[in-house]
C-alpha cells in the first residue's frame, strides 16, 4: 500500500439550514442472523434440499468468487452459476448495461469461459462449500445442451438450469425459450443426458408462460425458474443511439417484480414440478411475496449490483418474517397466496 | 479484501458549476482495499438510482479518527445530480475501494496526464511520486479547469491545455506529452485517464517515444466487482477484459483501440 501524505484540501463550504444526517447504528453492512428457534428454513427443490430457499441467480453472481470476499456464501441456499456455454465465450460489445428506473437493462451475452474450463477452475472450489451448485447451461442447439449436462452431471454438479430465454445471443437461447415444441425438444434431451435434477429457466417474452411451462413439464423437467429478463431499450436523447451497442438488453431488478410475481403465479397454478421464483427480488418481503405466489424457493438477482449483501439479508429477513408469521416452516409460504 | 460501508460527507466544495470535490471520512477502507493511485469507490446514490456509481478516487488522506478519501465527479445525470446534492454530515453508502490501480514504483518520476473529469484521479499518482512526476492537463476550457493548485504543489511541472485556448497551450494533451518527450523521455511511464480518443493518442505518442504507457478506461457498470461482466473493454488479443476487477488501468498496448 502506498503512503499518501497530507495534502493542501480546499476549504469546505458551509451548508446552512441543513442538519446533518444521523450517524447510522453500525458501521457493518450485515450483521449475520441467529437461527430462529422452531423455525425449519430449508426446502426442497426437485428432490434437492436446500438450507434455505434463497438462491443467487445466474449472471448475478459469477462463481462466487468476487461476493465471496464480502461475506461468507454458505449462508445462501444454491448459487446459479454464469450462463455456461459448450465453448468459451467473450460476450458482446460493450456498452452493455444501461439502468433503467429500478432496475437496468444488460446485454451480456453469456460471456463464460466454457464449461469445461468451469469443470476444471471454478467447481472444486464450489464444491468444498456447503451451498447448492445449480448449473445454468445454454447451447446453439439440443445436442450442446445434452453433452452440457452429461459433463455437468458427471462433474457433481446438484442440479442444472436449462436456460431457453436468454435474450441477448442471436442463436438458440430465447428461440428455445418461446416455442413449447422447441423447449420440449431441449428439455428432452437434457434429461436423456443428466443424472442430475433439471431445471427449465423461462423466458417472459411470451403471450402465455403456462403453454411453455406445461410443454416443459411435459417432457420431463423436474423444475421450472422463472422469469428470465424482459426484453427492452434505452435511448440517449443527445446521441439518438441506444445506450446498449446491442440496441436492445434484458430488464431486470425491481422494476420487474410485479410481472415476475404474476408469471410465478400462473405457472405454478399449471404445472405440478416445483417452481424457482425470480425477477425483481431485493429483501426477505419480496421473498416471501415470490413464495405466496409459489415459488418453493427463490433467486436473488440484480439486486447484488445495488448491494453486495442482499442474497445474505434476504436470507436473515425471510427467516424474521416466517417467525413473526408463526410459521414452523418456511416452506408453508409456498402458494399459500389467498386470491380473490 | 472488500469492504461496504457507511462513510461520512466531511467536506464539500463546488470546483466548477458542475463538478464537486467531496472529502469522505474512510473507516477503514484506505487501510484494508487501498492498493494503488487510480482505484474506484462504488457509492449508492439514493433510493432514486438502481446501480452504484463508480467514482475514481483522488486522494486518499490519513487522518485521526479515519483516514479520508477524497473524491471528485461532475454531475452528468440523475445518480450524481442526487449526489452533488448531499451536504457535509450526511452518509454515503460506499464500496470500494475496487479495481487494481496504476503499478507505479514509489521512486519512480512519471508523466501524468489527464483529461476533464479524467484529472482527479492522476492526483493520487502526483502524490505517490511527489514533487517528481510532472502532470499535463487538458480541459474545454479555462473555466473547467480544476486541482490546478494540487498538482502545483505536487508535481515537478504542470502544463495545461485547453480545446479552446483560453488557458495555456491551445488544443489537446497529446501535442504537450510530445513536447515534453521530445525534451526528456526518461520517465518511467506515462499514466492517462480521460475520454478514450485522448487515450489513443496519448498512447500513440508514448509508444512513438518508446515510453511505457497505463490508461485509466470507463465504462458503463453495474457490480463493479467483476460478477456481472457488464463493464467489458475489448483487449488487443480478442478476449473481454472488465474494467472493474481487471482495470480500470490497463497497459496501453493490450487495449484494443480500434473497438
Amino acid at each position: 500500500m502506498p503512503e499518501y501524505n497530507r495534502t493542501w484540501l480546499p476549504k469546505a463550504e458551509q451548508f446552512a439550514g441543513r442538519c446533518p444526517a444521523e450517524r447510522p447504528e453500525t458501521d457493518e453492512p450485515w450483521t449475520p442472523a441467529q437461527p430462529i428457534d422452531g423455525l425449519d428454513m430449508s426446502v426442497t427443490l426437485a428432490g434437492m434440499t436446500m438450507k434455505n430457499p434463497v438462491v443467487v441467480a445466474s449472471g448475478t453472481f459469477g462463481f462466487g468468487r468476487e461476493y465471496g470476499q464480502l461475506y461468507d456464501i454458505s449462508r445462501l441456499g444454491g448459487i446459479c452459476v454464469k450462463g455456461l456455454t459448450p465453448q468459451r465465450r467473450e460476450g458482446n460489445p460493450a456498452p452493455r448495461i444501461a439502468e433503467t428506473p429500478m432496475g437496468m437493462l444488460n446485454s451480456v451475452g453469456l460471456q463464460n469461459p466454457g464449461v469445461d474450463a468451469f469443470i476444471a477452475h471454478e467447481l472444486p472450489r464450489l464444491r468444498d462449500i456447503d451451498i447448492r451448485i445449480i448449473a445454468n447451461i445454454s447451447g446453439n442447439t439440443p445436442e450442446e445442451y445434452g453433452v452440457m449436462c452429461e459433463k455437468l452431471s458427471a462433474a457433481g454438479v446438484d442440479m442444472i438450469e436449462v436456460n431457453i430465454s436468454c435474450p441477448n445471443v442471436k442463436a438458440g437461447g430465447l428461440a428455445y425459450g418461446t416455442r413449447p415444441e422447441l423447449a420440449a425438444e431441449v428439455t428432452e434431451e437434457a434429461k436423456r443426458h443428466s443424472t442430475v435434477p433439471v431445471m427449465v429457466k423461462l423466458s417472459p417474452n411470451v403471450t402465455d408462460i403456462t403453454e411453455i411451462a406445461r410443454a416443459v413439464e411435459g417432457a420431463g423437467a423436474d423444475a421450472i425458474s422463472l422469469i428470465n429478463t424482459i426484453r427492452g431499450m434505452r435511448i440517449d436523447l443527445k446521441t439518438r443511439r441506444p445506450i446498449l451497442k446491442m440496441n436492445t438488453g434484458g430488464l431486470s431488478g425491481p422494476a420487474v417484480f410485479p410481472v415476475a410475481v404474476r408469471m410465478v403465479w400462473e405457472v405454478a397454478n399449471a404445472v405440478k414440478v416445483p417452481v424457482l421464483g425470480m425477477g425483481g427480488v431485493s429483501n426477505g418481503r419480496d421473498a416471501a411475496e415470490m413464495m405466496l405466489a409459489g415459488a418453493t424457493a427463490v433467486s436473488v438477482g440484480a439486486a447484488c449490483f445495488a448491494d453486495p449483501y442482499a442474497p445474505v439479508k434476504t436470507v436473515d429477513e425471510l427467516a424474521q418474517i416466517a417467525a413473526e408469521q408463526g410459521l414452523c416452516q418456511v416452506s408453508q409460504l409456498t402458494g399459500a397466496v389467498r386470491p380473490w | 479484501m472488500k469492504v461496504e460501508t457507511k462513510c461520512k460527507i466531511v467536506q464539500k466544495v463546488w470546483l466548477n458549476q458542475d463538478t464537486v470535490y467531496m472529502v469522505l471520512e474512510a473507516g477503514s477502507i484506505v487501510r484494508d482495499t487501498c492498493k494503488a493511485p487510480g482505484q474506484f469507490v462504488h457509492i449508492k446514490c439514493g433510493e432514486g438510482s438502481f446501480l452504484r456509481r463508480p467514482i475514481s478516487v483522488c486522494a486518499c488522506m490519513e487522518g485521526e479518527p479515519e483516514d479520508t478519501v477524497a473524491i471528485v465527479f461532475e454531475r452528468r445525470g440523475t445518480g450524481t445530480d442526487w449526489l452533488a446534492q448531499r451536504a457535509c454530515g450526511e452518509y454515503l453508502d460506499v464500496l470500494g475501494f475496487l479495481g487494481n490501480g496504476f503499478t507505479m514504483k514509489p521512486e519512480g518520476r512519471y508523466l501524468l496526464v489527464g483529461g476533464g473529469i479524467g484529472v482527479p484521479p492522476m492526483r493520487g499518482c502526483a502524490q505517490y511520486t511527489m514533487g517528481r512526476s510532472t502532470a499535463i492537463l487538458g480541459f474545454r476550457t479555462a473555466q473547467r479547469a480544476i486541482l490546478l493548485d494540487c498538482f502545483r504543489q505536487e508535481c515537478a511541472q504542470v502544463l495545461v491545455a485547453t480545446d479552446d485556448g483560453t488557458m495555456g497551450h491551445h488544443g489537446f494533451v497529446d501535442a504537450l506529452v510530445r513536447q515534453v518527450l521530445e525534451k526528456d523521455r526518461d520517465f518511467t511511464a506515462v499514466l492517462a485517464c480521460g475520454p478514450k480518443p485522448m487515450l489513443r493518442s496519448v498512447w500513440n505518442v508514448a509508444k512513438e517515444f518508446g515510453v511505457p504507457c497505463q490508461v485509466s478506461m470507463e465504462e458503463r457498470m453495474a457490480c463493479g466487482v467483476g460478477a456481472c461482466l457488464g463493464c467489458a473493454t475489448p483487449m488487443a488479443d480478442g478476449t473481454m477484459k472488465h474494467v472493474c476487477k481487471d482495470g480500470p488501468i490497463f497497459p496501453a498496448e493490450e487495449v484494443d483501440w480500434n473497438a
